[in-house]
């Protein structure tokens, strides 16, 4: 047991001896004064906290060719233990003897007002820059979706942005692939009371699961994170997922995709994109870059909240769940596995160890579509999932889920029946829509009416029939 | 005094400089107030904030608290030496409350403890006693209560009564105007530090200085020249740091004084969000008379202003709604009344624009409703109704349109949009009802600048020469990323022809520069740069005595350039200059005043020449408009904005495109929500939202409108930038609006924001109007 965290800092190592649940913010500030990294809102929404997080295991799925993957992240809804045996590059870090080429491209362009957003711009644009040498407008939007600035109007970041990608994009100064063996992660951390397990073995981390059944079970830490840097909670023993090798792993058969829990949505998005784009631009809306690569798909099945963007969508393709205990392993149907409200079928020994998607089938249709006050980086509205096989013109099967329509992510089983066995004309579509709109009794809040949200729903649905038809239905295809 | 132009070399001023910080902002070397190194022995503050909307506050229960390791204690208003007072205008507005709590969020006491986590921990723990009452959330529930922190403000002309009965057309409406967060990303800050003999130095995000240090020495129940409020630079402002940061930095520095502790008091965005105001959103009921044109003849409205809890700046911001309600239109018989309502929800405040946007958003609102009852085109109803000679020049309010350049900016910004092409494609496309509906709109603004409240135009520099030649500036305004610190520097560096590196930009200090207004109604560059121009001319007045005597010319003949003074074929370097003047016993310091000219109002009347000039600008914005969801996106926008002879053409670029995107944000996707207990639910990004970066239209094209100096005299001629393009972002809900109406031809019934709910609603009532 080791009482220190041991990680790169801006390229030297430290060892320091903290609660492992310290925020990574609130250490940044505290001791070695890194103050260029900020607390905008401690939420993980706007991005003025962004640090770069390098690992040589991370972002595999991306990464073919080897080497040591930085993302940005949200340091202030991110632990100390979380960073063990990794690297983290704040903005101090991206500048050398001068500035890094995404720092210098800002301070020409008049991509900062205030100032304050700015250092966390400079790491998401870094972190784009050392990846994607292509990357687009699109691209460049995606990098800044968890970044918010209310001083500039972005034209100038984004210009600044294309600068650094025209000219070849740039390098995150860092220790090379060997030198993290200098700074192996411990197998649990243990500081003033607070205690991090991480397991690098399934089979370990079962055993741990039997153990302390009431250990906090940590993927990325998105969601957990906001009430830790609220300080409205405490970590007092908590077992990390992000070292488990069969919970990183990802896996391709012939009629299978299969994801480790532990597997970041970023690595999903890669994966899937191929498969089913729709999924893709799905996830892309999923928090922010510095979401994504923290926050995993088993996280955000097992954390079960009700608007949770991967369900619908995971349900609608026939997604099946695997837990796993000491006991062996079963597998559910995902739409089994929501109980009730942020209740479900895990038991306390068991963990999620994978979820496993069908690839596509002859004559399927997929979509699924997010509704939200803004396109990116939002809480959905209504998420609503559509699949449909045809044949010979006749809808033979059709599976249809939603988000934020009830206490659990749903299937509408009514309008998958007003679906099934139709030429999926526009009278079926009627039917399909009405019986949407029997079936859900949604909440009223912040984010839309249940009237809205009815309505809506509904007429998802059609916006279904129209874009499997060919027309253009969302305001940001044009 | 004479500013031409002509009279002054030009090359610094008027040149797109970057931000003077900018290279800090990127590397995080910017230091902000919480990025200051420690004294040690610092404190940290965090506040008990009321639970509840309304409610008799009998008191609370800090034991727990008390007990907890570090904590250094609790105070709250009987605690209080002096005044507990932090209004910006009038007294009995309270920084702790005292009897009852008024809202959710209102601040009831202040806990300190050695680190923030441990004080905001603590104040958790508080445990407040209330007796719950019964709340008023609603403006119209308020008004119909005659509930109200203010009487009523009116500003008439002529007869309107008579001018609707007589008019051919007359049409009515409601409007609901959502409020604004600020979000700022350095939420509020302050940090105290305790000196001897009851001295308080008070680091503060606040655009107002002077407001600081006066409350700061009311509660302390000290002189004001006891303490010194210092800002370097906020973290973004928009006008939520004018009058509420008293609150903060009053609890700080109370926190020091009792404790003799340095004390630092962040807040939370939750709780910044929560406890501080923001823009006032309004109900606003209207009915206009119109001739066959379109042309108004006469225009009643009245608002509905939710002030919250307390007056704080309610009181002008409605002024400015009714000063800006004709926006760019000539109204022969008016009646604009403002009703300050009184909420249980937090006291709403200064926000950019201050009134303006609502009084624009209501006209704009009418213009395209008669319009489209008339069946003409929005455009030309405007045209129609625009100040002009042979329309009319004189506002409601009793100021002359002297300067006008409304056919300018908009004819310029619709040839530049190609709006007749686009137009006609637009239309053509939505005929054959898709489900994606486009819209097309344009419109003009005209923002009157100066503080409506005449004695609080008027500012202070203080300009010091050192014998090297390097030269201090330091004015009352302040930095809060608008770029205010290079543009007066700049005029500095102009006037003594000097590289801009030269001049020094220090931290706004009421013990530098005193009694100075706020930083805000976007006259910071006309106010401050004019008086660091004052305090620089004088002082090179001097030295060009000296040099005079040095060359043994005549005064005209001395030339400033390049960092070196001229006579003839002769030249010393300016440090030179400065060492023989400091020889010679001249003074190289200056204290330069400046206050704006020509202005005048009587707030009885509400009449006078409020506006020293107008600043104009127009719009076009292209929206998408998604049928079954309500969803939106700006496709493309064009502008033309009126910044006279800029100072600095880059900063006021991005301030324009900042602006608009932010008003943009105001009527689309910002949405304050609050839950039937009075309680906000959207306190944070992640349930406010608002514009990121694939929110600003793909198509961006912004202009400066060229060589139009500022027909009065302003610093080289120049006009403001902070709040007027803000309003151009109404454009898009106009064509929002223009999408809508394509369905039936009807006049839509949008609210703001147009979230994707209210086009939703909106799209299904214009359905329902064309029989669909």
């Amino acid at each position: 047991m080791s009482q220190s965290i041991r990680f790169f800092l801006n390229g030297r190592v430290q060892d320091v001896s903290v609660r492992p649940d310290m925020t990574v913010l609130d250490w940044l500030r505290s001791a070695p004064r890194l103050t260029g990294t900020k607390e905008g809102c401690a939420e993980g929404d706007c991005g003025a906290c962004s640090v770069l997080i390098g690992d040589p295991a991370l972002g595999q799925a991306q990464d073919e060719g080897g080497g040591v993957h930085y993302h940005a992240a949200n340091s202030c809804i991110l632990a100390m233990g979380q960073i063990d045996g990794r690297a983290l590059v704040t903005v101090e870090g991206l500048k050398s003897d001068d500035l890094h080429p995404v720092q210098q491209a800002m301070a020409e362009n008049g991509s900062s007002q205030c100032g304050f957003c700015t250092p966390g711009i400079a790491i998401s644009l870094a972190g784009l820059a050392a990846v994607n040498v292509d990357a687009n407008d699109d691209d460049i939007h995606d990098a800044l979706a968890g970044n918010l600035c209310r001083c500039t109007g972005y034209r100038p970041i984004v210009e600044a942005a294309r600068k650094v990608i025209a000219a070849g994009g740039a390098t995150i100064a860092g220790p090379a692939v060997s030198a993290f063996e200098r700074i192996e992660p411990h197998a649990t951390i243990s500081s003033a009371g607070s205690t991090f397990h991480q397991p690098d073995t399934l089979n370990h981390l079962l055993q741990l699961r039997k153990e302390r059944p009431d250990a906090i079970l940590l993927g990325g830490g998105t969601d957990l994170g906001v009430a830790l840097a609220d300080y409205h909670s405490d970590w007092n023993e908590v077992i990390s997922l992000a070292h488990v090798r069969e919970l990183r792993a990802i896996r391709e058969t012939e009629h299978h995709l299969s994801f480790g829990a532990a597997v970041t949505w970023e690595e999903v998005l890669a994966r899937i994109s191929g498969f089913y784009p729709s999924f893709a631009t799905l996830i892309r809306r999923f928090g922010s870059t510095q979401i994504r690569s923290m926050g995993t798909i088993g996280g955000n099945i097992g954390t079960a909240s009700p608007i949770g963007d991967g369900p619908p969508a995971l349900i609608a393709l026939g997604a099946e769940v695997e837990l796993a205990s000491l006991g062996g392993h079963r597998f559910l149907p995902l739409e089994d596995f929501f109980l009730d409200y942020r209740k479900t079928e895990l038991r306390s020994d068991e963990v999620i160890a994978s979820v496993s998607i069908p690839k596509p089938k002859a004559g399927q249709e997929f979509r699924v579509y997010k509704i939200s006050k803004r396109y990116d980086q939002d809480i959905s509205t209504v998420c609503a999932a559509f699949s449909i096989v045809r044949e010979d013109d006749q809808v033979r099967s059709a599976r249809i889920a939603f988000g934020g329509m009830a206490a659990t992510p749903q299937r509408a089983g009514q309008a998958e029946q007003a679906l099934v066995g139709t030429s999926f004309d526009r009278k079926a579509v009627k039917a399909c829509s009405a019986a949407i709109a029997a079936q859900f009794k949604p909440l009223t809040d912040w984010r839309g009416s249940a009237g809205y949200r009815l309505e809506v729903a509904a007429n998802l649905a059609e916006r279904f029939w129209r874009d499997v038809a060919g027309e253009v239905v969302e305001v940001m295809a044009l | 005094m004479n500013i031409d132009a002509k009279i002054v070399h030009r090359s610094i001023v008027g040149k797109g400089i970057a931000h003077d910080s900018a290279a800090r902002h990127v590397s995080g070397e910017a230091h902000y107030i919480d990025d200051m190194p420690e004294l040690p022995g610092t404190l940290h503050a965090a506040f008990v904030l009321s639970p509840v909307a309304h409610g008799r506050l009998k008191g609370f229960d800090a034991a727990e608290a008390l007990e907890m390791d570090g904590v250094a204690g609790v105070w709250s208003a009987r605690d209080v030496p002096g005044h507990n007072e932090v209004g910006p205008i009038l007294d009995g507005e309270t920084l702790f409350a005292e009897d009852i709590v008024d809202h959710e969020g209102r601040v009831i006491a202040v806990v300190a403890a050695r680190d923030f986590e441990t004080a905001y921990r603590a104040a958790k723990r508080v445990k407040v006693d209330i007796e719950q009452l019964d709340a008023v959330l609603d403006v119209e529930e308020a008004h119909r209560r005659k509930s109200y922190v203010l009487p009523p403000q009116h500003v008439i002309e002529g007869d309107v009564d008579t001018a609707l009965a007589s008019a051919p057309h007359v049409f009515s409406g409601k409007l609901h105007m959502g409020g604004q967060d600020h979000f700022y990303l350095e939420t509020h800050i302050a940090y105290a530090i305790p000196g001897e003999n009851g001295e308080m130095l008070v680091h503060s995000s606040t655009q107002h200085p002077t407001e600081v240090q006066h409350h700061v020495a009311g509660i302390l129940g000290v002189h004001a020249n006891a303490v010194e409020c210092q800002v370097r630079r906020m973290g973004g402002g928009f006008g939520g740091k004018e009058s509420q940061p008293t609150i903060i930095a009053g609890a700080a520095a109370l926190v020091a004084a009792k404790t003799g502790k340095p004390c630092k008091m962040r807040l939370k965005r939750r709780d910044d969000m929560a406890g501080t105001g923001k823009r006032h959103d309004y109900v606003a009921n209207w009915k206009v008379g119109v001739d066959n044109s379109g042309r108004i003849l006469g225009l009643d409205v009245e608002y509905l202003a939710r002030a919250g809890n307390l007056p704080d700046l309610t009181g002008p911001v409605i002024t400015r709604t009714l000063t800006h309600t004709d926006n760019s239109y000539f109204i022969p018989h008016a009646r604009f009344v403002g009703h300050a309502c009184k909420t249980n929800t937090v006291s709403n405040t200064a926000f950019r624009g201050f009134g303006g946007p609502q009084g624009i958003l209501t006209i704009e609102c009418i213009v395209d409703t008669i319009a489209r009852k008339l069946k003409l085109d929005p455009g030309n109803v405007r045209a129609v109704n625009y100040y002009a000679d042979d329309t009319g020049d004189m506002t409601p309010y009793g100021q002359k349109v002297e300067d006008n350049r409304l056919v300018e900016v908009t004819e310029a910004v619709m040839t530049s949009a190609d709006w007749e092409m686009r137009r006609a494609e637009i239309d053509a496309y939505n005929a054959g009802d898709p489900v994606i509906r486009r819209g097309l709109a344009m419109m003009p603004v005209k923002f009157g600048i100066s503080f409506n409240l005449t004695s609080l135009n008027q500012a202070g520099a203080l300009v010091h020469v050192y014998l090297d030649g390097s030269i201090f500036l330091n004015h009352g305004g302040t930095e809060m990323g608008q770029g205010l610190f290079v543009k007066v520097a700049q005029v500095v560096a102009e006037v003594f022809q000097v590289d801009l590196d030269m001049v020094r930009i220090s931290s706004t200090a009421t013990g530098k520069v005193p009694n100075t207004s706020a930083t805000a109604a976007s006259t910071g560059s006309d106010l401050n740069g004019m008086a660091a121009f004052k305090a620089a001319t004088a002082i090179k007045a001097r030295m060009t005595r000296v040099a005079a005597e040095h060359f043994d010319v005549d005064e005209d003949v001395i030339v400033y350039r390049e960092s070196r003074v001229h006579a003839g074929n002769e030249s010393i370097s300016f440090g030179e200059l400065a060492k023989m003047a400091w020889a010679k016993r001249i003074q190289l310091s200056e204290a330069g005043h400046y206050a704006t000219p020509k202005i005048h109002w009587d707030g009885k009347t509400m009449k006078g020449r409020p506006f020293f000039y107008f600043s104009y600008g127009a719009a076009v914005a292209e929206v998408a408009v998604d049928t079954l969801t309500g969803e939106t996106r700006c496709l493309r926008a064009d502008i033309l904005q009126d910044v006279g002879s800029p100072l600095n053409p880059a900063i006021d670029l991005g301030q324009i495109e900042g602006a608009f995107v932010q008003g943009m944000g105001w009527v689309t996707c910002e949405e304050l929500w609050w839950d039937k207990a009075g309680r906000l639910r959207t306190v944070g990004p992640s349930t406010y939202k608002i514009p990121g970066s694939r929110d600003v239209p793909p198509q961006f094209n912004v202009r400066i409108l060229d060589n139009m100096p500022n027909r009065e005299e302003t610093v080289f001629r120049s006009k403001a930038i902070g709040e007027p393009p803000l309003m151009l972002g109404i454009s898009v809900w106009l064509a929002i609006r223009d999408a809508i109406a394509s369905i039936g031809g009807g006049v839509p019934q949008l609210d703001a924001p147009a979230t994707p709910e209210a086009v939703l609603r909106a799209v299904q009532k214009s359905k329902k109007q064309a029989g669909g």
